[in-house]
């Protein structure tokens, strides 16, 4: 039995929740505890999957799972000479964002069970919030390009269901419908992508693809296709423009793992440009499309998030913020890829600072807007002008802010300071003055999150507050699961730089053992 | 020279139907029409993925009765039909939407729906 | 907005017909062009005309949101159920381990051409009976809310 579970975990990752999503209607209507027990349920044990699938990954190397074939490792099938199956293909960096996925759709479910406890039609959202988390998975696991698309698809609709969720509130459906139109163009786009890599070379699979490539002008076509909507779909600037209004009308739990399906884009953004396209790409023009990227979406963010009034809105726009740094680091790796000294010197160090800022924004990132959707579960409002000194009344939750906020603005021994450490020191190397903008962005970040810290948790009790009370349980501990490993990632990063980072940045480099594990080279 | 014309036949119409499906969605203020060009556009690219997947002198592998077993490899069909499936439930959704903010605003004018700003 | 009386009597009658073509679609969907999801969509036209045909308040009778949601959660259960049954098999997920056993959908075929014989593909039309019976909830449930939009106030 273990042995089967663990023969068929790529399998598993994307059947539970999808069988916990189409549960939920029948599961519903038999009662608000069953209900709950079998949300939990479904998280959990997402959760222990992927985390399983992660550690196989990780101690004997990449996973190779075919849809529907004799034998999960079979990718030819009979004498074909090229691979026409669904495979799934978990490598390192698949697993470090399985991991990510896995840990904050656990927590954010578990807040969700109070949180949205007051609304109605919650089958509905807890289904489509397993899709979401489906979605993303799916994304990070799967080796086959149109599969990606799907996915891709699947996490869209599922996201801008659940913006849209509040549906009373106007601005939600119109957010909702932002959302969805901008994703759907950005897929349709990808979609056009992989049909002209199919037309002209037979093949869908990522590896197959990427063995055959010859760089024609129809593939740099396709490559723009792809790299466009997925900056997007990261909410890189100058293509943003979503991210902010999502992100503030979402319920704060849906914002959370938002963040993580923003991500997920991001690594397909990766996978694209390295292990697709990889070699044949000139390495200093993307890698600096991805710095200019980056430093764009960084100081632009931070600058608008600076007036912002209402506190999602802030976080949204440091959420755009943060995505340049990742973008930062792994530019800078790969703007030196091709040269072997500079990328052992510092190119792999910046890139293990971009991913392990991935792993840690989707924590600290997560972890905020949590306890900015417990202000609003407690307050009723989100507008910093008129919050204050909930200090007082919500002890734990200014506690949770702390953590986060300090993680974000970079301060040790919070997580951030890690992983931006790593990324200013390897940036200084390649060059120094986008080193200081970095750092100049973490300094606005900081003061940024004083002024919110201030004006919601300091100050005089106020009247109109006095019934404000610390969170219910269930939203406790998913706040406090983020805190923990903000906190560990923090104070011992190491363990996490050498098992969860350095295996991922080494695959996200090795785009011929990527191709190998495919074609069992 | 005119098969050749002929076989491109398919790709004009793409670019045709992407042109029309973006400028309505570029153009237009009201959401059911931006929601059209949308639609337009998903069948531009349903079409170009079907265009690229003819083979001249295949069949249809689908077996029953059929004349030979020079077939044709479905995937893009397959591509398609998927790709179908998916923008049924996308405008299912978006025009849900649009009905919603209908009840809620009064009017479908995409200027008069923007309460986000900032 | 109600029909007249022919045009309800006529969509009475057609909405057993178009349940059945739909049926037939589902079930041919491994030898012929269809499957489980155009033939749950022909099925759900069925539902459409209904519709059309009545005002809303007539049609929550007909067609109960509560069933088609269950419609819904049954065939989806049935194509993941289906797709995981190959797992206890030692076979990975999806894999078509019915085909060609001599069962009631795996009967024996040599390779070609056929003249239709309905109890072949092995797990495919369990896979499309599931998606059709998903498809005919799922459309259906998105039609009732969309004419559910456009009810007429009470004079």
């Amino acid at each position: 039995m273990s042995t089967m579970i663990m023969r068929h975990l790529p399998a598993l990752l994307i059947a539970t929740p999808l069988f916990a999503a189409f549960l939920m209607p029948l599961v519903g209507a038999a009662g608000r505890w069953v209900r709950t027990a079998w949300v939990f349920l479904g998280a959990a044990l997402t959760a222990t999957v992927g985390l399983l699938l992660a550690w196989q990954v990780f101690t004997t190397g990449p996973v190779l799972y075919v849809f529907g074939a004799g034998d999960p490792t079979q990718t030819l099938p009979g004498d074909a000479a090229f691979p026409i199956r669904i495979m799934f293909a978990v490598d390192a960096l698949s697993a470090l964002m399985i991991v990510i996925a896995s840990c904050s759709s656990l927590a954010i479910t578990l807040y969700s069970l109070n949180a949205e406890a007051r609304q109605s039609g919650l089958e509905t959202f807890y289904a489509m919030l397993f899709l979401l988390v489906t979605g993303v998975l799916g994304m990070v696991a799967t080796g086959d390009l149109f599969n990606f698309f799907v996915f891709l698809e699947i996490s869209s609709l599922a996201g801008a269901a659940l913006v849209a969720y509040r549906i009373d509130e106007g601005v939600a459906v119109e957010a909702g419908l932002k959302y969805a139109l901008l994703s759907t163009v950005g897929a349709l786009a990808v979609l056009i992508a992989i049909g002209i890599l199919f037309a002209q070379y037979n093949a869908l699979n990522i590896a197959a693809l990427a063995s055959r490539l010859q760089f024609t002008v129809l593939d740099k076509v396709a490559l723009v296709l792809l790299v466009v909507p997925l900056a997007m779909k990261c909410g890189a600037v100058p293509m943003h423009f979503w991210t902010p209004d999502s992100y503030t009308t979402a319920p704060s739990s849906v914002t959370a793992f938002l963040v993580v399906s923003s991500q997920a884009s991001l690594y397909g953004l990766f996978r694209i440009l390295y292990t697709l396209y990889g070699s044949l790409l000139s390495w200093a023009t993307f890698g600096w499309f991805l710095i200019i990227l980056g430093v764009l979406s960084m100081f632009i963010g931070v600058t608008m998030a600076i007036p912002q009034k209402d506190v999602k809105r802030l976080m949204a726009y440091h959420a755009v913020s943060q995505t340049g740094y990742m973008l930062l680091g792994v530019g800078v790796g790969l703007a030196v890829l091709g040269n072997r000294a500079a990328l052992e010197e510092f190119g792999k160090t910046a890139m293990a600072g971009g991913l392990f800022h991935i792993f840690n924004h989707a924590m600290y990132k997560g972890l905020l807007f949590l306890t900015a959707g417990a202000v609003f579960y407690r307050t009723g409002t989100r507008n910093l002008n008129k919050l204050g000194g909930l200090g007082h009344t919500m002890p734990w939750t200014m506690v949770f802010f702390m953590i986060g906020a300090l993680a974000i603005a970079g301060v040790p021994p919070f997580n951030g300071f890690a992983s931006k450490l790593l990324i200013y020191e390897s940036v200084f190397r390649f060059s120094p003055f986008l080193a200081v903008v970095a750092m100049v962005v973490s300094i606005l970040t900081l003061a940024s999150f004083v002024k919110v810290f201030h004006s919601m948790f300091l100050g005089a009790r106020r009247a109109e507050y006095a019934a404000a009370r610390e969170v219910p349980a269930a939203m406790w501990v998913g706040m406090a699961l983020l805190a923990v490993v903000v906190m560990a990632a923090g104070l011992v990063p190491r363990p996490f730089i050498d098992h969860l980072i350095t295996p991922a940045v080494n695959a996200l480099c090795d785009r011929a053992g990527y191709i190998a594990t495919i074609f069992g080279g | 020279m005119m098969t050749r014309l002929l076989l491109d036949l398919p790709f004009f119409t793409v670019v045709l139907l992407v042109v029309i499906g973006l400028g309505a969605m570029v153009l237009k203020r009201n959401l059911i029409k931006i929601l059209m060009g949308l639609s337009i556009l998903e069948s531009a690219v349903n079409l170009f993925l079907v265009a690229i997947g003819y083979r001249q002198d295949g069949v249809a592998p689908i077996f029953t009765n059929v004349p030979s077993l020079h077939m044709v490899l479905p995937t893009v069909q397959a591509l398609t039909l998927t790709s179908i499936v998916i923008g049924v439930a996308t405008s299912a959704m978006m025009l849900s939407f649009a009905m919603i903010l209908y009840k809620k605003y009064g009017t479908v004018d995409a200027r008069d729906i923007r309460k986000l700003k900032g | 907005m109600k029909m007249t009386k022919i045009v309800r009597t006529t969509a009475d009658v057609f909405y057993p017909f178009c349940l059945a073509f739909g049926l037939y679609v589902v079930m041919h969907g491994h030898l012929t062009p269809g499957g489980g999801f155009q033939g749950g969509a022909v099925m759900a036209t069925g539902a459409a005309l209904l519709i059309v045909a009545r005002s809303y308040e007539d049609i929550t009778g007909r067609l109960r949101k509560g069933v088609l949601k269950v419609c819904e959660a049954t065939g989806l259960m049935l194509f993941l159920l289906a797709g995981l049954s190959g797992l206890l098999k030692g076979l990975p997920f999806m894999a078509n381990w019915l085909t060609q056993t001599g069962g009631w959908v795996g009967k024996v075929m040599e390779f070609g051409p056929n003249g239709g014989e309905l109890a072949t593909g092995g797990l495919i039309p369990l896979l499309n009976v599931g998606v059709g019976i998903e498809v005919l909830g799922g459309l259906s449930i998105i039609l009732l809310y969309m004419i559910s939009g456009t009810k007429e106030k009470k004079p």
